[in-house]
């Protein structure tokens, strides 16, 4: 019987780069491969992705399968799927990684179940267990309230990883690594969904992973015109604007705007919580940010246990003052 | 057009924060007192999703819950806001599963309804953050799928499905039968009607054991899980607030804003 050996980590393209989790993953995978003592891989699919295969083995892949073909130029369950079940199933991967997005999401409990294992989406932390070899898993549960470890006791073992919970490894141009086409072998009639159309939303200039600085808006805000103030107070910082679910649930700001376990995960250096209760869903997706600021009428709000600085007030009151001055700062 | 929406019973996942508590030892967590248990919320979008469809083209709503010590009023909410049938998988069998053993028992269930076109389930459980039961049913029951939805129409034997990603979302057409994973970007669920919580009450739910959808009490709940909880404990909370006062709440703003530039965080 052949062995289940080695990690495998599923290469997310986001605008023809490697994604940034990605990258996160490799490290995480590399760590995970040395403990074990095996090899880590990568695995691209796409209409044309082998031009990123040498980056994957500078972040640490000894070897990446490459699939590329026409049916595989938008993700679909149905077209991913069955190439990642014939790869796994043919190279055997102990341990396979993916990204916590709207791509693992879907493919990571798909490929468990029709692997007949299971998969734990969303980990924070993962580790080798020392004495049973197995993967523990570490995610936070109801909500973010807690935290929960799981072993998969059948392998493959399936995980996503949610977004910049593992930092970025360097990139080391002098490894050496090796490249493998896989071919799809897709039948274009096994493919029972079609994408008729991509809807981009209108987000500012500067996305909300990649600022550094994020005010965000929460029920309180009470109108879309509120959230023209905090983007005048984002402007300021070079920073965007984001919100909590109620905001987007309101149609005050667009979808792509949500900070949370269901939103986006945030790390910048000012995180500014305005008018949010600072709910356990919520902070999932913002806890990591360097520093909280929070401005709420209630000293009882739970933002106040998770920020560094803060304001028990009006927001309409203290928010202008407050921009007013950060803007006289800024010149001066 | 036949219906299935699965709802989870979960404890009240907007309780604040302050009231969550774990019992180590036993690995579970202890039912806050005075805070109620709801239908898991993403499920509600998915009972709202289906009653839509219902709305637009006719049909019969079949809702099903998993689970133990299930609180009627609690289940029976679809039944008020519009839906026909509720069938429970309630047994002591079914009790502490894993998304494998918990999408194995839904999808026999759903085999012996047996006619169904749409499939509906909330994205996530509010409790364990899953978000695998949908994708297991479809696995199991070897039907097409579409996940994260925000916008599900259904004509001629297809499901259109608006799909969220990161920038935006996209639409995607799928022939049914086909299971939907439903989101809240789908906008609000309705309110119960006085009439649907009358109609409601006069509904019995259809109780259904491991043995009436045909599975060995082995494969479901506990025995057939495949994941191991090793360890449930509360994340760290690290953070001391720093509260800036003032005369007045402008002042504060002020005084917010000197704080932060001697802090040297912009
Ligand atoms: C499974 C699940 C997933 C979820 N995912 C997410 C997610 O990804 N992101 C997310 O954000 N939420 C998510 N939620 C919702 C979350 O539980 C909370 O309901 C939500 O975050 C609350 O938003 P809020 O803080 O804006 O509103 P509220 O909790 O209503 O808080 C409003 C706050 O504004 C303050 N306020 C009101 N008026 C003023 C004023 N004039 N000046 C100053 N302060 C004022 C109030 O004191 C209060 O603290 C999820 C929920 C579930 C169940
Ligand atoms: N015990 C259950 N009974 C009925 N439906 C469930 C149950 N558990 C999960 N589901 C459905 O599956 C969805 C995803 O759950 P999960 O994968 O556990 O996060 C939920 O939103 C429900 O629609």
């Amino acid at each position: 019987m052949t062995e289940y050996k080695g990690v495998m980590v599923y290469a997310e393209v986001t605008d023809g780069k490697l994604a940034a989790i990605t990258v996160e993953l490799l490290g995480c995978g590399r760590k995970l491969a040395d403990e074990l003592g095996e090899e880590l891989m990568a695995t691209l699919i796409g209409r044309t992705v082998s031009n990123l295969a040498p980056e994957a083995i500078t972040f640490g892949a000894d070897k990446v399968y490459t699939v590329e073909d026409q049916l595989l130029e938008d993700y679909q369950t149905d077209a991913y799927l069955p190439v990642m079940a014939r790869l796994t199933g043919e190279v055997m991967p102990q341990i396979i990684l993916l990204g916590q997005t709207e791509i693992g999401r879907d493919l990571a409990p798909r490929l468990a179940f029709r692997l007949e294992t299971a998969a734990t989406l969303d980990c924070v932390d993962l580790a080798i267990d020392m004495e049973s070899k197995w993967l523990r898993q570490t995610k936070p549960v109801y909500g973010g309230n807690a935290r929960a470890v799981f072993l998969t006791e059948s392998r493959p073992q399936v995980a996503t990883v949610r977004a910049k919970a593992m930092s970025p490894p360097e990139r080391n141009t002098a490894r050496k690594g090796e490249v493998i086409p896989f071919t799809a072998g897709l039948e274009p009639a096994a493919i029972r969904t079609r994408v008729l159309e991509k809807v981009p939303q209108a987000v500012a200039e500067i996305r909300l992973e990649d600022a550094e600085v994020i005010v965000s808006g929460g029920r309180g805000i009470g109108n879309a015109e509120g959230f023209q103030q905090l983007a005048k107070l984002a402007g300021l910082f070079k920073g965007a604007v984001g919100a909590s679910r109620p905001a987007i649930d309101n149609g005050w700001v667009p979808d792509v705007s949500q900070v949370g376990l269901t939103g986006k995960i945030v790390t910048p250096e000012l995180y500014i919580a305005i008018a949010l209760s600072g709910a356990s869903q919520h902070m999932a997706g913002c806890s990591g940010s360097k520093n909280i600021i929070a401005i709420n009428k209630s000293p009882e709000a739970n933002i106040f246990r998770e920020a560094r600085f803060g304001v028990v007030g009006d927001w309409e009151k203290v928010l202008p003052a407050f921009t007013d001055k950060v803007r006289e700062l800024l010149t001066e | 057009m036949n219906l299935i929406v699965c709802v989870k019973q979960v404890i009240d996942p907007e309780a604040p924060p302050a009231s969550f508590q774990i019992d180590a030892t036993s690995n579970k967590v202890i039912p806050p007192s005075g805070v109620s248990a709801v239908i898991s919320p993403f499920d509600e979008n998915a009972v709202e999703a289906a009653l839509r469809i219902k709305d637009a083209r006719g049909g019969k709503i079949t809702v099903i819950s998993l689970g133990i010590n299930l609180l009627r009023e609690v289940v029976k909410k679809p039944l008020s806001m519009g839906a026909d049938e509720l069938i429970l998988l309630e047994d002591e069998a079914f009790a502490d599963g894993d998304s494998h053993s918990t999408a194995y028992a839904l999808a026999m269930a759903i085999k012996k309804i047996g006619d169904y076109d749409l499939i509906f389930c909330g994205r996530q459980a509010s409790d364990w953050d899953a978000g695998q039961i949908g994708s297991g049913i479809a696995e199991i029951l070897g039907l097409p799928g579409v996940t994260l939805a925000k916008k599900v129409d259904s004509t001629d034997g297809q499901a259109k499905v608006e799909r969220i990603t990161a920038d935006g979302y996209e639409v995607v057409e799928v022939p049914l039968p086909a299971v939907i994973t439903v989101s809240n970007e789908l906008g609000e669920p309705r309110y119960p009607t006085i009439k649907g919580i009358m109609a409601a009450k006069k509904i019995e739910p259809v109780i259904w054991k491991p043995a009436d959808i045909g599975v060995a009490s082995s494969r479901v709940g506990a025995a057939g899980r495949r994941t191991k909880l090793l360890k449930l404990f509360p994340p760290v909370q690290e953070s001391k607030c720093d509260l800036i006062s003032g005369e007045s709440p402008e002042e504060a703003g002020v005084n917010l804003a000197l704080k932060l530039r001697e802090a040297k965080l912009f």
